[in-house]
């Protein structure tokens, strides 16, 4: 079953082109990789599907959610479906996250937002349960705590859990991992395997770490200037690159090989 | 890999650094013990990578092996002067002889300055003419085009931004040359330009090298000597082939293991889920 479905899309502001033509699909249970150098276009492709362009930027082509189209979507279509039918992560938990207000209550919004619980009581409990399943310590004692008080892999944790709260069908992460320490990392692309996995989510997985991408994504899509070059199973684009620049990055990637 | 090339037969170490500690007074009740105990020597031409994740202590350890901080305690001794606690007008040697490059290059960069002046700023404000030879030179090291100087650090790439910093770094023909995580704010293609041009710089002129980063694959393509930091502390330290082979503490068995490898995870999408 097809999640997500783009086609033909195109970012562009003002006259200047930044996306163009993207295509690709993301089945249910999927785990698809979008790699690339910073400035290839990668953050401007999800924003699109998620209706978060920056203003100024205007999308053109298709991006459709199951039957709803999500390009030219009403606003308020779309802060239906996010948080719901898709959620994201995104690589600073901390701009995030709402500094004001106790990580228990954030997790625990989208629920009662979306109706997804019955009432407070119902959505804290199953915030406090989400905690737990994303490993956090003291799921009740973090349920309290402000964002300023949890470590850096913390926060991405209670990212998840807000991310995870409604059993989206497609998860968007965008370098979720890369302000965090190595060990960090390992435990945080457990969690997001292990949750995708269980809910048969779709997941479209943003990285520029080639490893990270064939730890997690069985196909991945590579992006340079605002075009995918190469698309494929992870291990045949990785082992074997087509496009000139997919072996330039694996050269430059692999300095074990150096 | 570049062959390790044989540190000279030295009788006294290039760099010691005996029992250091560092706190940092936040308030009356609360102080950070950023560094408990540290000690260790950097013979002349060896490449010494020290590796940890953020707030282990690396940064820290960095000032105070280049002077720029005072240990709570211990001692740091360079060619087996003292240099902890030494005030400045003692350490002009050290400022012409160890010179750092930091990670992030826009920080570093006065953007008001040309890359020319910037370049030239640690030589001193005497014999300006000769600098100027001096700036072409540099830049010809560090692989940018020659008009380069005339230019704003904001006109340049990251990548070229840190080029800039090393040329600065050159410019008073240092024997010693740290880098503080130089390579963790680009992008993979960029990274491999910069530590080969770093290998290469190191390799043609002597220099020895205590190179700092969270990522230990870096430190393995770039160092002959490895310690591992946590907590403050150096938990191991060897040769950096036997440490990754053979890693003997824990906390590196677990760094080891945390790191994301192509070649890794390759293989294990060979063999199927
Ligand atoms: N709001 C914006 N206005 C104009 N250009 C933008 C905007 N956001 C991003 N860009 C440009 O679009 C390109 C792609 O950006 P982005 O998708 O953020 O790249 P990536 O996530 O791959 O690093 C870059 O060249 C960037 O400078
Ligand atoms: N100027 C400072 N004042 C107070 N605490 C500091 C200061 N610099 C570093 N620290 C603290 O000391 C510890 C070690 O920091 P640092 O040396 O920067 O580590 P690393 O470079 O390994 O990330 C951390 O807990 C950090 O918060
Ligand atoms: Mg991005
Ligand atoms: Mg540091």
């Amino acid at each position: 079953m097809t999640v997500l479905r783009v086609d033909e899309l195109s970012v562009s502001a003002g006259g200047q082109s930044l996306v163009r033509d993207v295509s690709f699909q993301i089945g249910a249970g999927e785990r698809v990789g979008l790699i690339g150098e910073s400035g290839s276009g990668k953050t401007l492709t999800a924003s699109s599907v998620l209706g978060l362009l920056p203003d100024g930027l205007h999308a053109t082509g298709s991006v459709r959610l199951g039957e709803q189209e999500l390009l030219g979507a009403s606003e308020r279509t779309l802060s239906r479906l996010r948080g719901m039918e898709i959620s994201m992560v995104f690589q600073e938990p901390m701009t995030a996250l709402n500094p004001s207000m106790r990580v228990g209550s954030q997790v625990a919004e989208p629920m009662l937002l979306h109706g997804t619980r019955p009432d407070r009581r119902a959505a804290r409990s199953a915030a406090v349960e989400l905690f737990d399943s994303v490993r956090l310590p003291d799921p009740e004692g973090t349920a309290r705590a402000y964002p300023h008080q949890l470590s850096g892999g913390q926060r991405q944790r209670v990212l998840l859990a807000i991310a995870l709260a409604n059993d989206p069908a497609l998860l968007i992460c965008d370098e979720p991992t890369t302000a965090l320490d190595v060990t960090v990392q390992a435990q945080i692309l457990a969690l997001i395997l292990a949750a995708t996995r269980e809910r048969d989510t779709a997941l479209l997985f943003i990285t520029h770490d080639l490893a990270v991408v064939a730890s997690v994504c069985e196909r991945v899509l590579v992006m340079l200037d605002g075009e995918i070059i190469e698309s494929g199973g992870t291990r045949e684009v990785l082992s074997s690159p087509r496009h000139e620049y997919t072996g330039k990055l694996l050269a430059a990637s692999d300095l074990e090989a150096r | 890999m570049t062959a390790p090339s044989e540190p000279p037969a030295a009788t006294q170490p290039l760099i010691e650094a005996r029992d250091l500690e560092r706190r940092y007074t936040r308030s009356r009740r609360r102080s950070v013990h950023a560094l408990r105990g540290v000690s260790f020597e950097i013979a002349a031409g060896q490449r010494f990578g020290i590796v940890g994740e953020s707030g282990s202590g690396k940064s820290t350890l960095v000032r105070l092996l280049a002077a720029l901080d005072t240990p709570t305690a211990g001692s740091v001794s360079f060619r087996g002067n003292r240099i902890d606690g030494v005030a400045e007008r003692g350490l002009r040697f050290l400022r012409s002889e160890l010179q750092i490059v930091f990670q992030d290059p826009m920080g570093s960069l006065d953007p008001r300055m040309r890359v020319r002046d910037i370049i030239r700023e640690p030589l001193g404000r005497t014999r300006r003419a000769e600098h100027t030879e001096r700036v072409a030179e540099l830049l010809e090291a560090v692989e940018l085009p020659a008009d380069s100087g005339q230019r704003y650090p904001h006109q340049f790439s990251g990548g070229q931004r840190q080029r800039i910093s090393i040329a600065r770094a050159l410019a008073p023909r240092p024997s010693v040359l740290i880098a503080d995580e130089p390579v963790s704010a680009l992008d993979v293609s960029v990274r491999a330009q910069i530590l080969d041009l770093l290998l290469d710089l190191v390799e043609r002129l002597g220099l020895t090298l205590v190179f700092v980063s969270h990522d230990l694959n870096v430190v393995r393509y770039v160092c002959d000597e490895v310690a591992v930091m946590r907590h403050g502390e150096i938990v191991e330290r060897g040769p950096i082939d036997r440490v990754y082979a053979e890693p003997a503490h824990p906390y590196t068995q677990q760094l080891l293991a945390a790191a994301p490898s192509l070649r890794a995870a390759l293989a294990r999408l060979e063999e199927g889920p």
